[in-house]
């Protein structure tokens, strides 16, 4: 990852400009072209590092989120994430080291909808869900520092 | 055609939103077209859901774990209820820690208040956490350390789970 790469991550995962060209306006607040900017995300994107480019959605007001964690048999892992993975509901399915092993994010358009979700989770691995909705949010995610003292490989 | 979008075309644009901006010059026309609509109304209406704070943040999106941001740790800390607002706000500034959520407490499960730490190197992680407890007097509160080891998915939200995204 180049210079203009780093710089590009470091000022753009928040405030990005809603424009008619919004890689021309990244281009001119760095100081290069929009097809340089166009690169550096396609290779982003050919290294598997970029998600997307666009909003990150504020759950309370897109629809209704929970975090859930299942306390899944070691050697029902596998299994059990690739039955969780399969609902279009979930994103950041993780394992963890803790008897809660499997924790995942639920969003979907209600809290009703996210029941459902939880009920037919339970049903398909036979295993209780713990149900960690949020309450508050002490901080605003602008992105991670990717910065010089943050020493990420080339 | 009109200058405001229709609730189908609405919910069609929020799809496409949640899977990115195409990487083209004009990211908002291709979305338009998909739409039927115009360029001016599309943005329009994106500025408007910003406006409308429904937008966390509005940038690239990156998956750290390709980036070398190869550890991360759910810090949860059980935290008397009065004080948890405060140690929560402390907590949701301190450098590294990337989120920073008060979540209920369940049986079996006492803790009440998450914070989510990346970094390099899990001994990097871990010391910052030690650090961070240590710093905020938290150190006697019972707390633990769950590292990940494995991403099985990660990607954004779907909130729409209606499939109009894709016409």
């Amino acid at each position: 990852m180049d210079e203009l790469c780093l710089r590009m991550l470091d000022r753009f995962q928040h405030d990005l400009p809603i424009c008619a060209q919004p890689y021309q306006a990244m281009a001119d607040e760095l100081g290069c072209t929009e097809e340089e900017i166009l690169q550096r995300l396609e290779q982003l994107n050919q290294r598997k590092a970029l998600s997307r480019v666009g909003p990150v959605f504020e759950h309370s007001l897109a629809g209704a989120s929970t975090l859930v964690a299942l306390a899944v048999p070691a050697e029902r892992i596998e299994e059990v994430a690739a039955q969780i993975n399969a609902f279009d509901e979930v994103n950041h399915n993780y394992l963890r080291e803790h008897d809660w092993n499997l924790w995942f994010v639920l969003t979907g358009p209600n809290r009703e909808h996210l029941d459902q979700t939880l009920v037919k989770i339970e049903q398909l691995t036979g295993l209780k869900p713990l149900d960690l909705p949020m309450l508050t949010a002490y901080q605003i995610n602008l992105g991670f520092a990717l910065g010089k003292d943050s020493q990420v490989p080339t | 055609m009109t200058s405001t979008l229709s609730l189908e075309q609405q919910q069609q644009l929020r799809r496409l939103l949640e899977n990115g901006l195409p990487l083209t010059s004009r990211p908002y026309q291709a979305f338009a077209e998909q739409i039927n609509s115009t360029e001016q109304a599309v943005i329009e209406h994106v500025k408007d859901l910003d406006q409308q704070g429904l937008f966390r943040r509005f940038g690239i999106v990156v998956k750290h774990r390709a980036l070398g941001i190869n550890a991360n740790v759910m810090l949860v800390m059980d935290i008397e209820d009065e004080r948890v607002h405060q140690i929560g706000e402390a907590l949701g500034e301190a450098p590294g820690v990337n989120l920073c959520y008060r979540r209920p407490r369940r049986p079996g499960w006492p803790y009440n208040l998450f914070c989510m730490v990346h970094g390099r190197d899990r001994q990097a992680v871990e010391a910052h956490v030690i650090e961070l407890l240590a710093q905020h007097n938290l150190q006697q509160r019972p707390h633990h350390l769950l590292f990940s080891t494995h991403a099985f998915k990660q990607r954004g939200g779907r909130y729409n789970q209606n499939k109009t995204g894709t016409v």
